[in-house]
């Protein structure tokens, strides 16, 4: 499975704050993206917000990274602690 | 050790963090340390803010930017402590502090530090108002002032 976490406005947005789909068909984050928006069409304009940013088991990457099954990816805005 | 990050709900002791940081710094002439507070700069009622964190990666980032601060500014000991969930107005909500040889050294150390925070570690912070709820949107001046650094 691929874990599937969001954050900040993104997660209360969306009221869900993680979930797990299955890595079929999944090799880049921007598939990761695809699958969420079969399962959840009316999700398509939030997390395509330019603004929106991607980490992969952490760390922050762009659409075309890629991914395997156990990875954590998460979505959120941008950030704004200090 | 001379990197110490921590990320918790409780509030830290200033005194005792700058008191650390003097006990390790023997051969070291300067301590800056930097606290930010929640404050209602617009005067908006702030009541208070709410402190949102994806933990396992804001304690990588923190790491990574204190590894980073002390390699760049040569720096004896750093400390980053930075607080989650809801925090009043006037509490206390991020400490860096810094031993090191010279003045310029600890503050710029300070200054990168907190610069890098503000625009790469995930905190999401929610101000909660007399009138609602809302998120703070990213300022265009702290992206600014971290590519200053590069």
């Amino acid at each position: 499975m691929i874990n599937i976490l969001f954050f900040g406005k993104l997660r209360e947005s969306l009221g869900v704050s993680s979930l797990a789909i299955e890595p079929d068909a999944v090799t880049h984050a921007i598939d990761v993206k695809s699958a969420i928006y079969q399962m959840h069409p009316e999700w398509q304009a939030l997390l395509d917000d330019p603004s929106t940013q991607i980490a992969i088991n952490q760390t922050l990457v762009s659409l075309d990274a890629p991914v395997e099954n156990g990875d954590e990816v998460a979505f959120f805005p941008p950030v704004t602690g200090g | 050790m001379p990197a110490k990050v921590r990320i918790q709900a409780n509030d830290f002791d200033v005194s005792a963090e700058y008191d650390a940081l003097k006990e390790v710094n023997t051969p070291y002439g300067a301590i800056a340390t930097f606290v930010g507070l929640v404050r209602d700069f617009d005067n908006r009622s702030l009541d208070a803010i709410e402190l949102e964190c994806y933990e396992s990666m804001a304690q990588k980032s923190l790491a990574a930017i204190a590894q980073k601060a002390l390699a760049r500014f040569g720096v004896n000991q750093l400390t980053i402590i930075h607080r989650t969930g809801r925090l009043a107005v006037n509490e206390q909500i991020v400490f860096v502090g810094v031993s090191s040889k010279h003045r310029r050294s600890a503050f710029d150390c300070v200054n990168f530090v907190m610069d890098l925070l503000k625009t790469e570690t995930p905190f999401w912070k929610k101000e909660i108002t007399a009138s609602g709820e809302h998120w703070v949107d990213m300022k265009e001046s702290d992206a600014a002032r971290r590519s200053l650094w590069e």
